[in-house]
Parts: structure tokens; C-alpha cells; sequence
């Protein structure tokens, strides 16, 4: 078909324009006839209801929440302040006007800042809080003058207060302003309604997870509007609802213990109940205060949490990637059984290294462990064996059997923003890399991959789950924080623990000889010092993993040294028989994991188990710890 | 010297309202002398500096016009281009506001390239078609089609539905007006009926909540109804004579969201009445009526086609906003032209007259 522009297309166009000038024509019938419907028919209607609204309706923002721990201790709670509030649009010079308030009121450049920056996000005939917390004294000195502030007012809020501080802050979370992020979740959840007068949201950890079972259902009164838009009286008044109470598995004392265990070292810590999954504690260290950011935080306090090289903001149970180290080593000789490729009373013997190719893979015991079988290679945690075991499995068999055991994917935890880890296998590689010659796995790579180090990096949740997986034979369940969530209308309990998530098909009599391992490790071998004396059984294993392979730039400004030392890991269950409790320890540049991690798990357990508070801070003798095999 | 100098200011002034278009800058005038009545009542603070929006959006609208059409044929494709290098640009590193990428900052201002290819686009399908004059055939369209949709996908996925709606209609008027079958349009008419069920299942839920919203705005008062709501009991309070000039309870009691901006219209509605509303239909009536003369007069293919869509973009503009207003569209993102406040509307609107009025000055010059 062709399309010629001959003389006729001028008529063509005149036609096309007559035919455009008659949609237009009929696009104004179309508005002349809506606004003879609206301001003629409808007239009446529509007059009326432009009078009934001098009735406005004002939002009552509900109470939030309380976030309380297994034994009901508050973690996160409410308390009532005044704020002092201005309403922008009511007021003709700003900046004057908050001048003439400081000389009654304390008001700091911060506060002014903070106000300058609400103002910009606001709609101006909202009220904006210029100072929070007034004494007595400022409330009664503000309301003696207030004729001479028009547009202030003094306000009672409720605010949220975390009642411990630092304290479990990365798995609290904190809330803040609602920010146009925010905004977009509320459409999404259709809950514009609901937060018409609420100024906060959950912006991470707990709060954010569960900020709509916290936030509650927003109550209205009916208040009468003079022509100026003040309130007259009130009409009518549909209360608020409180938000739900959300209850969690964690054990307030027993992470008190943990968090002071760590003393000032990083690291993190994450402990589960085998047989449910919930969470009885899970500590990121350093922490933070999120009392901080209930009213916004200033940009001081911000610059240093965020800028901090010790990144008290990053939440390293749950975002750390760490290579497992000798930890992995349980899992590779059940992977070995599993596989076939081993027995337990199979033994080989250990000069001290191990050749692959032209490369020597070095053990850390000089000269090397002898005759070792499946017990003493946990025990002594001997390189040598999982240099030899990792080669026979393969890096594809490795790969798929620590996949069941949740090693390189999200746990699914409660909490948002989890890290995936890196699980190493020919597919993984050849996805991660662009350069054909980097995609190859070369057989090589795979040695070191036996003792839990190379591409692997696995969260310290995802290692407490292994190892509660283990703990629970196989039966696995995915980590949660939340035990119930009670209505606050009802009072009737939601969220009921959950359902395995499944279970790995393994043989018990191969899980019975790891654990045995497990326990020789706490009893004779790397995790005896720790151990001494407990008064229950317990199964663990020591690790090390090396972090020379770390990207360096955030640290340059931390002593070299002391970043180059090892991270200290120790996975742990007890009691051996019916398994109540199972962790994973990681402590950042700690050293070796029997000197480290092992005794904070030692003083968990005590106290899980026991009832037994530590003495002391968790001793660090540096000097007399001789180098243990790892 | 007194008189050559006086001379030399005569011959200044004689070129410098040279290319304007006198019936088309009345009715603009009348337009603005009418916002900023409305600005008064809505947002009386605002008045200076949509004033000094309106300065520069003149006298940007006067250096358009002085181009002669040829220049602005010779610039179709490099602002084109630029424009869709901006909106690539926003996607990848733009400023998020209201959870919308929309805005590039280059640090010392902020700028929206989607509305660039409000101008932009009719710009280049005229030049388009007219460099294909003598033999237009249907895949020529087909390719008009395509350099049509990649801008809208772009703008469509910021998102900014409003914008993404008129940078479509300003191109597909220009294909209209190119001569498009009608046999293809109503095919592709039937299509869009036929495709809407599927459009549907892909939408956001807050974007069906939108239009389930205008079926019944009463289901969500407080929610997403409220708008329409409030602006159409603004509009029906208003009467046949309005509440009068700074009278409308509505929009004084801050009622209408948006009152300076979108939702202007409702304000004035309020207070002049149905009146009020033949008045500024009129107005934009003229300046439509105006526009099509110049296209019907204009001597090139590309001239016609160019003033062709421009008009009609003013005419989508202002159905779209007060359809919008009056509760017969879905609530998107448009102003009403030359009344709503704000520079960046106003400018790109003022090209456009500026454009038109520069075709119509020189359509003797083109001429064979």
C-alpha cells in the first residue's frame, strides 16, 4: 500500500482538521454538560455539602505497639511528652515568630534545622512539632503567654522509647518519620487512611517487619470548623485502636549475657531453639541506641553511627558474610558419609600437607596430625582430611548437599534486608564471573572449599540454622523472632509456631557419628578449654577463617594488625541428647575460635541451661592461648 | 539626535513585536490576567514569582517565535535525541520524589526531561513526515509509530502517567494529521478496547484503586476519594455565579489538595460559577480556533503538521485537567494550561505558541 501526497493532501489535512476541531467541539459539550450536572442539577446537593464541611473530621493517632521479649519484658514501649507544635499556615512571619518563642523556650539551632526540613515535606496547614520533651516548667511558662503565639500550641504525643537503649537494636530496629518511601509502602498496603496523623514508620529490624501489626487502626473525631479552620467543639469521637503487641521468642537476660560477652570486639551471635526455630537471641555488635532516631536524628549524631569503621549500623548476624571456616568441617564429613566417600573408621594419614597439582595446601599442625579417622579429624580439626575429602566429593556434590542445610540462601528470617551468602559451585561461578578464563572452576579450588574457606561466605544466621538443623536430625525450620502477635482488640493470639520447613533426607546413624565428633571437640578437643566442667553435654566446633582476602578501603583507618587477624567462630548445641539450644559465634578479627567465640557460648549455655550468670566479662588471655589447631 | 534616536528605539521595538501573533497573545493574556486572579484567591503568596515565571515563559516564547521554521526543522533531531538521553539519564540516576524518578538534578537547578518531549516529539514527527513528503507509505508510520513509543515507555516507567498520556497524544496527533488511514485507526481503536482488560491486569493496585475510585469516590472518603470528593463539591457549590472572588469556603478552607497547582480549577470553578467556566472554555476555545487557522494557512507540510498538534495539545491539556477536576477522569498529573502554577508547564507551553506563531509569520517565505 503507498500513500502519495498529491494536490489532494492539503484537502486531506483541512478535512483531518475538521475532523480534529470536532473532538474538540465535542470534548467541551462533554465539560459544558458535567458542569451543568455539578452547578445547576446538582446544585443544591453539592451546596450542602460544602456547609457540612465546616465539620471536619481530625485524625486520633493510635497507640503503637509494645514489642516485649518471651517473658514479657519490655523491649519497646510508649511514653506520653509534650511537644510544642506550629502550624505554618496560621502564621505570617516564620522566622520572627520563632525567634519570639525562643526567648521563652529553649530553642536550639538543631531544633530550628529539624523544623526547616518538616516544613519543606509538609503540606504548611499541618502541625509540625518545633521542640519535643518540654518540662513542666516549659509547659507552664509557654501556656502563661500563649496569647501572644498564635498558630503554637503545646501538644501531648506519645512517643516510642526503647526502654533498654543499645540493647538488641539491630533486631529492634528503630522508627522515623515517614519519608516518601514510606509513603509509597502505605498506598501499596492501602493504608492511606489509616495514617492520616501519624508521623512515624518503622524503618528497620522488627519495626519495619511488623509495622502494620504495630502502627493500629486510626480513630477520627468530628470536630466543628470556624470560617478560619479552628476547631469549635467537638462533635463526635471514634476512639482509636491500640497496635497489636508482638511478642518475641528472644530471651531478654540471655542476650543481655550475650551483648556483654562480646565486651567492645564486633561480631555477632545467633541463638535458636532447634526444635521451633525461634530466636533466643541474636546480637550484632557494636549496637546502637534507636532511642536516637525517634524524632529524627540530628545530623551529628548521624555522621558518627554512619561513618563509624566499626559500622554499628550494619546488622552482621543477619548481613555479615564470613567464610565458615573449620565449622564447615562437620558438615563436609556428613556430606561424606551421605555421599559414600568416606566411613568413619576409614583413616588417612597426614604429613602436614597435602599436594594438589603443583600447589601444597598446608595444615596447621607442623608435621601434621598422623593417622587420622572421621572423630579425630572433627576433634583436632585436621586440614589434611578435608583437603583429600573435598577433592572426592567434588565441588558440585559439596555445593548440593550444604544447599539442603540452607548454606548460601536467604533464611527467611522476620527481618528484612537478609544477605544470601555465597554458596561456591561450577554454576555459581561461572554467573558470577564475566572473563571466560574466570567462569572455569578449576579442580584446585575446590581444596580449600573443605575447610571452609575460598568463594565460601555464609551469614551467621544461616550457620545457626545448620547448625540447629543438625542439632534437630535434619529437621529444619526457618528463624523467627516473633512468637505471637496479640490483638489488641481482642486479645486473641496470632501466629502460632511454625511448621518445619522440611527434613533433609540423612542417615541417623551418620548424624550420631558427627554429633559424637561434635562433643569429642568440647570435651578433648579444640573446645575443651571452654568447656571445662560443664555440668551438661554439649557438642560444638571451633573455627577460623582467615580474612586476608578482605577488601580493605573501610578499614584503613583501623590498626592493620588487628584487621588482619582471624575471625574467631564457634557453632555450638546442648544438651546432646535432646538439643534446647544451638548458636553460632562469630567474632570479628578475634582470633582463634576456642579463644574467642568458644567461651561466649560457654556462658550462653550456662545460663540457658543453668541459670547461671557469668562472673566476669568473657576472659581474653591472649598471651596463654597457645596457637590451637583450627 | 534626538529624533534618530528615538528612530533607532521605534525600528528596535518594530522588530522585536515583528514575529508575534496579536490574536494569539491577546487570548494568552487574557489567560494569564485570569490566573493570576485565581492565584490571588488559592495562593496569593505565589503571585510574584509565577509572575517571573510568566516574564520568562514570554520572553521565551518571542525568541521561539523569531526562529524561522527551517531552524526549527533543523533542530527536531538533536533535541529529540537529547531528550531521550535525558530520560535515560532520570531513569538511571534521577531524583525520587513521591516514590516517582522523575526529576534530573544538575546541581544548580532541577530539571523534568519528560516535559521537553512535550515540544519535542510533535517536533520531530512533523520533520519526520516532511522529509518523506512526496511518498508517504505505511511503513513510514510504522516507523513514526516506534520513535512515538520509546519516549512514552520511558516516561510511562518514571512513573508519570499524566505526562506519559500527552507526550502520546501530542504524537499521535501528528500522525493523524499526517493522514493515517482511518481503516488502521479504527483498527487500532478496537484494539485499545479490546487490550484494556489486559492493561488492567498489569496496573498497580493503587493505580485500579484510582479509577474504582472515580466510579465511587464515596467508598474511600478519607483515602483516595477525597480529592475528587472535595473538588467536586468545590465545582457544584459554585453555582451558575460562583461564591465570588476569594469567597469559596472549599478552597479557603483548604479543602481542595493542590489548589495552586492541579487542582486550580476547582478554586475558580467555586468562585465564578458556571459563568466562570464559559468564560475560560471560551478562552481556550479561541486559542484553539487560532491555532487550527495558522495550521490550516500554513504553507509546508511540516508547518501544518507542527501547528496541527501543538493545538490540539493545548485542547488535551486542558480537557484532560478539568475532566480530571470535575471527577470525570482518573487523577493524573496535569496542569491546566497557562493557569496553574508553575514555570516548567508554563514554559514549555509558551514554546509551543511561540512556534505556532512562527510558522504563521513566515508561511509566505516557505512558500514552494
Amino acid at each position: 500500500m503507498e500513500i502519495t501526497q498529491d494536490d489532494n493532501a492539503l484537502d486531506q489535512f483541512h478535512s483531518r482538521l475538521a475532523v480534529a476541531g470536532g473532538f474538540v467541539l465535542l470534548g467541551f459539550v462533554l465539560l459544558l454538560l458535567r458542569f451543568v450536572w455539578l452547578q445547576i442539577v446538582q446544585y443544591g446537593y453539592y451546596q450542602t455539602r460544602a456547609e457540612d464541611n465546616r465539620i471536619s473530621l481530625v485524625p486520633i493517632t493510635p497507640s503503637r505497639g509494645l514489642i516485649v521479649d518471651r517473658n514479657n519484658l519490655q523491649l519497646a514501649n510508649n511514653y506520653s511528652a509534650y511537644t510544642l507544635e506550629i502550624t505554618p499556615a496560621q502564621i505570617d512571619n516564620l522566622e520572627r515568630a520563632i525567634d519570639n518563642l525562643a526567648t521563652v523556650i529553649d530553642i536550639q539551632p538543631k531544633d530550628r534545622k529539624r523544623f526547616k526540613k518538616l516544613l519543606e515535606e509538609s503540606k504548611g496547614f499541618e502541625s509540625l512539632p518545633i521542640r519535643s520533651r518540654l518540662t513542666d516548667e516549659e509547659v507552664a511558662k509557654f501556656i502563661a503567654r500563649r496569647y501572644r503565639f498564635p498558630g503554637m500550641d503545646v501538644k501531648a504525643r506519645l512517643f516510642r522509647h526503647y526502654p533498654k537503649g543499645a540493647f538488641a537494636s539491630s533486631t529492634l530496629g528503630y522508627i522515623g518519620r515517614i519519608t516518601d518511601r514510606d509513603l509509597e509502602k502505605i498506598e501499596e498496603a492501602d493504608q492511606e487512611a489509616n495514617y492520616r496523623g501519624t508521623d512515624h514508620f518503622g524503618k528497620t529490624g522488627l519495626e519495619q517487619h511488623y509495622e502494620f501489626e504495630l502502627h493500629g487502626v486510626t480513630g477520627f473525631e468530628q470536630v466543628e470548623v470556624d470560617a478560619g479552620g479552628h476547631a469549635v467543639r467537638t462533635l463526635a469521637r471514634t476512639a482509636p485502636v491500640p497496635g497489636n503487641n508482638v511478642t518475641l521468642t528472644l530471651d531478654a537476660e540471655l542476650q543481655r549475657i550475650a551483648e556483654q560477652a562480646f565486651g567492645d570486639r564486633k561480631g555477632a551471635l545467633v541463638a535458636i531453639e532447634p526444635s521451633t526455630g525461634g530466636i533466643l537471641a541474636l546480637v550484632s555488635m557494636p549496637n546502637y541506641d534507636p532511642n536516637l532516631f525517634v524524632d529524627g536524628i540530628d545530623t551529628q549524631s548521624w555522621k558518627v553511627l554512619n561513618e563509624s569503621p566499626d559500622k554499628p549500623m550494619v546488622n552482621r548476624a543477619l548481613n555479615g558474610a564470613y567464610p565458615p571456616g573449620s565449622t564447615f568441617k562437620p558438615f563436609m564429613a556428613l556430606a561424606a558419609l551421605t555421599y559414600g566417600k568416606r566411613t568413619p573408621e576409614q583413616t588417612i594419614f597426614d604429613p602436614g600437607y597435602y599436594t594438589f597439582g603443583n600447589h601444597t595446601f598446608r595444615d596447621d599442625k607442623k608435621g601434621g596430625h598422623g593417622t587420622v579417622d572421621m572423630y579425630r579429624s572433627i576433634v583436632e580439626s585436621c586440614d589434611t582430611y578435608y583437603y583429600m575429602l573435598a577433592n572426592d566429593l567434588g565441588i558440585d556434590n559439596i555445593a548440593r548437599f550444604m544447599a539442603e542445610f540452607g548454606f548460601g540462601s536467604r533464611t527467611g528470617i522476620d527481618i528484612e534486608g537478609e544477605s544470601e551468602g555465597i554458596l561456591p559451585s561450577t554454576a555459581w561461578k561461572k554467573k558470577r564471573f564475566k572473563n571466560p578464563e574466570q567462569k572455569k572452576w578449576y579442580a584446585g579450588e575446590t581444596i580449600s572449599i573443605g575447610i571452609g574457606q575460598g568463594y565460601n561466605a555464609y551469614t551467621p544466621i544461616q550457620l545457626a540454622q545448620a547448625v540447629a538443623t543438625l542439632a534437630n536430625n535434619g529437621i529444619m525450620f526457618r528463624p523467627h523472632l516473633v512468637k505471637f502477635i496479640t490483638d489488641s482488640r481482642t486479645g486473641a493470639r496470632k501466629l502460632i509456631e511454625p511448621q518445619p520447613l522440611k527434613k533433609i533426607d540423612l542417615n541417623p546413624e551418620h548424624i550420631d557419628v558427627i554429633k559424637q565428633a561434635m562433643v569429642g571437640v568440647n570435651k578433648e578437643g579444640t573446645g575443651a578449654r571452654a568447656f571445662a566442667g560443664a555440668e551438661y553435654a554439649s557438642a560444638g566446633k571451633t573455627g577460623t577463617a582467615q580474612v586476608f582476602s578482605l577488601k580493605g578501603a573501610d578499614y584503613k583507618h583501623h590498626a592493620i594488625k588487628q584487621i588482619l587477624r582471624d575471625h574467631a567462630l564457634f557453632i555450638a548445641f546442648a544438651p546432646v541428647d535432646s538439643p534446647k539450644i544451638a548458636l553460632a559465634v562469630l567474632v570479628e578479627n578475634g582470633g582463634f575460635g576456642a579463644q574467642a567465640a568458644a567461651p561466649i557460648a560457654r556462658q550462653i549455655f550456662d545460663y540457658y541451661l543453668l541459670g547461671k550468670r557469668p562472673q566476669a566479662p568473657a576472659p581474653v588471655d591472649e598471651a596463654a592461648v597457645e596457637r590451637d589447631d583450627e | 539626535m534626538k529624533q534618530v534616536f528615538h528612530l533607532k528605539v521605534r525600528a528596535w521595538w518594530q522588530r522585536l513585536i515583528a514575529p508575534l501573533d496579536w490574536p494569539l497573545l491577546g487570548i494568552c493574556g487574557l489567560l494569564l490576567l485570569l490566573a493570576v486572579g485565581v492565584m490571588g484567591s488559592a495562593s496569593p503568596e505565589r503571585i510574584g514569582s509565577q509572575l517571573t515565571n510568566m516574564t520568562l515563559a514570554l520572553v521565551i516564547m518571542r525568541f521561539v517565535a523569531g526562529l524561522p521554521p527551517q531552524r526549527l526543522a533543523s533542530v527536531a533531531v538533536p533535541v529529540y535525541l537529547i531528550g531521550i538521553g535525558l530520560l535515560i539519564a532520570v531513569a538511571l540516576f534521577g531524583d525520587i520524589s513521591k516514590g516517582a524518578r522523575r526529576w534530573l538534578n544538575l546541581g544548580f537547578m532541577r530539571v523534568q526531561p519528560s516535559e521537553i518531549m512535550k515540544i519535542a516529539m510533535p517536533l520531530l514527527l512533523a520533520w519526520f513526515f516532511h522529509q518523506r513528503t512526496t511518498r508517504l507509505r505505511l511503513f513510514d508510520f510504522f516507523i513514526a509509530a516506534l520513535l512515538l513509543l520509546v519516549p512514552v515507555g520511558l516516561i510511562m516507567r518514571q512513573p508519570d502517567l499524566g505526562t506519559a498520556v500527552l507526550v502520546l497524544a501530542a504524537g499521535f496527533y501528528v500522525i493523524f494529521f499526517a493522514g493515517l488511514s482511518w481503516k488502521i485507526l479504527a483498527g487500532m481503536a478496537l484494539t485499545a478496547l479490546a487490550a484494556a482488560p489486559v492493561a488492567w491486569s498489569f496496573l498497580h493496585d493503587y493505580q485500579r484503586n484510582r479509577i474504582l475510585t472515580l466510579l465511587d469516590p464515596e467508598k474511600d472518603p478519607l483515602g483516595k476519594g477525597f480529592h475528587i470528593i472535595q473538588s467536586t463539591i468545590a465545582i457544584g457549590s459554585g453555582g451558575i455565579f460562583g461564591k465570588g472572588w476569594r469567597e469559596g469556603t472549599q478552597a479557603q478552607l483548604e479543602f481542595i489538595p493542590e489548589h495552586h497547582t492541579d487542582f486550580i480549577f476547582a478554586v475558580f470553578a467555586e468562585e465564578f460559577g458556571l459563568l466562570g467556566n464559559v468564560v475560560l472554555l471560551t478562552l481556550y476555545g479561541f486559542l484553539i480556533g487560532r491555532g487550527f487557522m495558522i495550521a490550516a494557512q500554513a504553507t509546508s507540510l511540516f508547518g501544518r503538521l507542527l501547528a496541527g498538534s501543538i493545538t490540539m495539545i493545548f485542547f488535551t491539556y486542558a480537557f484532560v485537567n478539568i475532566g480530571m477536576v470535575s471527577g470525570l477522569l482518573p487523577v493524573v498529573g496535569v496542569p491546566l494550561p497557562l493557569v496553574s502554577y508553575g514555570g516548567t508547564s508554563l514554559v514549555t507551553l509558551f514554546i509551543g505558541i511561540g512556534i505556532l506563531m512562527s510558522i504563521h509569520k513566515n508561511r509566505m517565505l516557505v512558500q514552494k
